[in-house]
């Protein structure tokens, strides 16, 4: 189990270097941090200290280190545009966006489920055709249009759910902001994550729906119908459990998507997330935050991989025991 | 009322496809007596699976019972609601199939697969179910049982695996066990141990078995009597001795004479010319006809039905009162 977590933890900042990688180009090829930080009459001998006292002259190796150590200890320096450190931006809206994306997932999870199962073990109704149909929908619609139809429906027709803005937020201890407790928070977060999770809701479904069916025809599922078995017992004790060894890594690295995605959604809901300070920060160039959003979102997927793994290894015998136990 | 354990009368299984019904089993009848192993031989494609699943109660769709009845001590059972023939499957018909590898849930334990058998079927206890699956796995010869009770089916070897599913299959003492093709997917140096394994059990426990096989050794070393299946029918069905010694139908005879002999493995295999008709163009008549060396004319006239001839049943002109002098 060490080992495994210890490789896994290995591979997980290989992986994370690489994209502090291209956050550090990324400085490199949009545009000069200099201009962003002076004024166009500033003399060009005035920038060559200011580029010498930043060390932009320095070899591209001692760059990137120093903005891999600086990044490790969550500096991304100051934002060009709100002057601010990129870092407290960051983490003033990561909740918003962290709970936003979970939430998605889990309604996503939870709708999916079912509807997979029953589609699964019912191929044949009318209703699982229905229900596969109406998730085809669900796929080739894109986000944005499906969150005004929701606005337009929801909160300007029936005046149900708000179309924007977080609600009420209360803080906790720590300073993580949540709207996962007030009434108002709790009716914002309805559209939007619906939104969001609609995409991966249809996606695990039929995810689970083809695992099911993959399942189900197994030898060790006709033998657990031999045994006399229930047929409750065979399709969620023997057939469920095994669609889910695969389903829960999908699950795990759309909920990756669902971060990153949320951009989108954010932006049409108004959802005050990482998200839309990136579009903020890609329209104004401002290249810190936009590096830093990139070095956080690789972090969120890094380490939801990294629980996925640890979750597949518990779930899956197969893996806990390296070796057989004996022969014949 | 019959007296046999298990009497299958006229079975017929169908499939409907586009191009109409595709008839798998076709009039096939042949009873089980308690603790009476049957072999069941024949090529791929006779239906010996089918026949198995029908008894059993899992045929898959579309796969239906179009015809005959199955009884089971006299009670019919192939038209029971689902939930009464889950009841008797494993209580009362157990079921162990070819690849033991594939047989038993990856996800958990042997013991877990055991014990939960065992509570479907009876009321026992978790803890008394527990020492029943040790008490199993013990009869099974797997060694350590106390401990290998707590281990997953992937750390054990293919043997002991289908040792396990025999334990799984007779854990609540079934009437019958249909075991299609136990050893085929095994190392042939464990075949012998797991057939021998299987038929101590099954007469310690007075269990019938319909053995279905490929191999007329194992038939002539295990079976009471032997159902020979060509295309969805019986050809010939009768006691061993009889069945393997003195074959009467033409099919089993050239059966027979492929068994290839211990110490005469470079003897090359006498093998039957041809083979089995696809169910979509059985030949008028015999099926066998096009493969049989003393077919004449009434064969690609009439099909014939299993005669009663000293002991055995087959199913051949040549046996026909009528025709047997031509
Ligand atoms: N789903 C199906 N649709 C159509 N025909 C089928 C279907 N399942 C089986 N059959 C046919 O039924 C016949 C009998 O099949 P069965 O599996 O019982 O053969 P078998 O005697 O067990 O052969 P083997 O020795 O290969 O296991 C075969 O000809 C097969 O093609
Ligand atoms: S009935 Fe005729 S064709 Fe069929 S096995 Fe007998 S002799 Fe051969
Ligand atoms: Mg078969």
């Amino acid at each position: 189990m060490a080992a495994f977590i210890l490789r896994r933890l290995a591979q997980s900042i290989l992986v994370m270097l690489v994209v502090s990688l291209v956050a550090f180009y990324m400085f490199q090829f949009l545009g000069d941090p200099i201009n962003q930080m002076v004024g166009i009459d500033t003399p060009l001998a005035e920038r060559e200290a200011l580029r010498e006292r930043l060390g932009l002259n320095d070899p591209m190796i001692i760059r990137f280190g120093k903005f891999v150590l600086n990044a490790a200890q969550l500096d991304f320096g100051l934002s060009y545009q709100h002057k601010q450190p990129v870092v407290d931006l960051l983490m003033e809206r990561m909740p918003a966006t962290i709970e936003l994306s979970f939430v998605s997932a889990i309604i996503a999870f939870f709708l999916a489920l079912p509807a997979g199962v029953y589609t699964g073990l019912y191929r044949n109704r009318w209703s699982s055709k229905a229900l596969l149909t109406l998730s085809l929908v669900g796929i080739s619609i894109p986000t944005f249009l499906i969150g005004i139809l929701f606005i337009y429906l929801f909160a300007v027709i029936l005046g149900w759910l708000p179309s924007f803005g977080r609600g009420e937020v209360i803080t906790l201890p720590g300073g993580w902001t949540t709207g996962l407790l007030t009434v108002s928070g709790l009716k914002a977060i309805i559209l939007p994550a619906t939104t969001l999770g609609l995409f991966t809701l249809t996606l695990i479904m039929r995810l689970i729906r083809a695992e099911m069916l993959e399942v189900l025809r197994t030898d060790y599922i006709k033998f657990a119908r031999a045994r006399g078995l229930t047929n409750r017992a065979v399709n969620f004790g023997h057939a469920l459990k095994n669609t889910l060894v695969p389903v829960i890594t999908v699950t795990g690295l759309l909920l990756g998507n669902l971060i990153a995605f949320a951009i989108i959604t954010e932006s049409v809901f108004q959802w005050p997330g990482m998200g839309r300070l990136f579009l903020q920060a890609i329209q104004e160039v401002d290249l810190p935050v936009m590096s830093a959003y990139l070095v956080m979102i690789s972090f969120l997927f890094v380490v939801i991989n990294l629980i996925v793994d640890i979750l597949y290894y518990v779930v899956d015998p197969r893996l806990r025991v390296e070796k057989s136990g004996g022969g014949h | 009322m019959s007296n046999h354990l298990l009497e299958v009368r006229n079975l017929r299984i169908e499939f409907p496809t586009r191009k109409g019904i595709l008839t798998a089993i076709d009039d096939v009848s042949f009873h089980i007596d308690e603790g009476e192993v049957l072999g069941v031989v024949g090529e791929s494609g006779a239906g010996k699976s089918l026949t198995g699943a029908a008894i059993i109660g899992l045929l898959e769709p579309p796969g239906r019972v179009a015809g005959g009845e199955i009884l089971l001590e006299g009670r019919r059972i192939d038209n029971l609601p689902y939930e009464e023939m889950r009841r008797i499957r494993g209580r009362q018909i157990g079921a162990i199939f070819q690849d033991p590898l594939t047989s038993l849930n990856p996800l958990y334990t042997v013991g877990r697969q055991l014990t939960e058998t065992i509570m479907t079927h009876t009321d026992m206890t978790p803890t008394k179910a527990r020492e029943r699956a040790i008490e199993m796995l013990t009869q099974v010869g797997i060694p350590a049982p106390e401990r290998r009770v707590d281990q997953y089916p992937h750390q054990f070897s293919g043997g002991m695996r289908q040792r396990v599913v025999i334990a799984l299959a007779l854990c609540v003492n079934p009437r019958l066990v249909v075991a299609d093709e136990p050893t085929t997917a095994l190392d042939v140096s464990i075949q012998a141990q797991i057939i021998a394994l299987l038929k101590k059990l099954c007469r310690e426990h007075g269990t019938a078995v319909m053995l279905v096989t490929h191999d007329m050794g194992v038939i002539a070393e295990t079976a009471d009597r032997v159902a020979v299946m060509y295309a969805g029918r019986i050809a010939e069905i009768g006691p061993v001795k009889q069945v393997v010694k003195q074959a009467k139908h033409p099919y089993t005879e050239g059966l027979m004479g492929s068994i290839p002999m211990i110490g005469h493995t470079d003897e090359k295999l006498r093998q039957i010319e041809g083979s089995m008709p696809r169910l979509t163009n059985i030949p008028t008549g015999c099926a066998f006809n096009p493969r049989c060396p003393k077919a004449f004319d009434r064969c690609f006239r009439e099909r014939p039905d299993t005669i009663p001839v000293d002991g055995t049943e087959v199913a051949c002109w040549l046996f026909d009162k009528e025709t047997a002098n031509v």
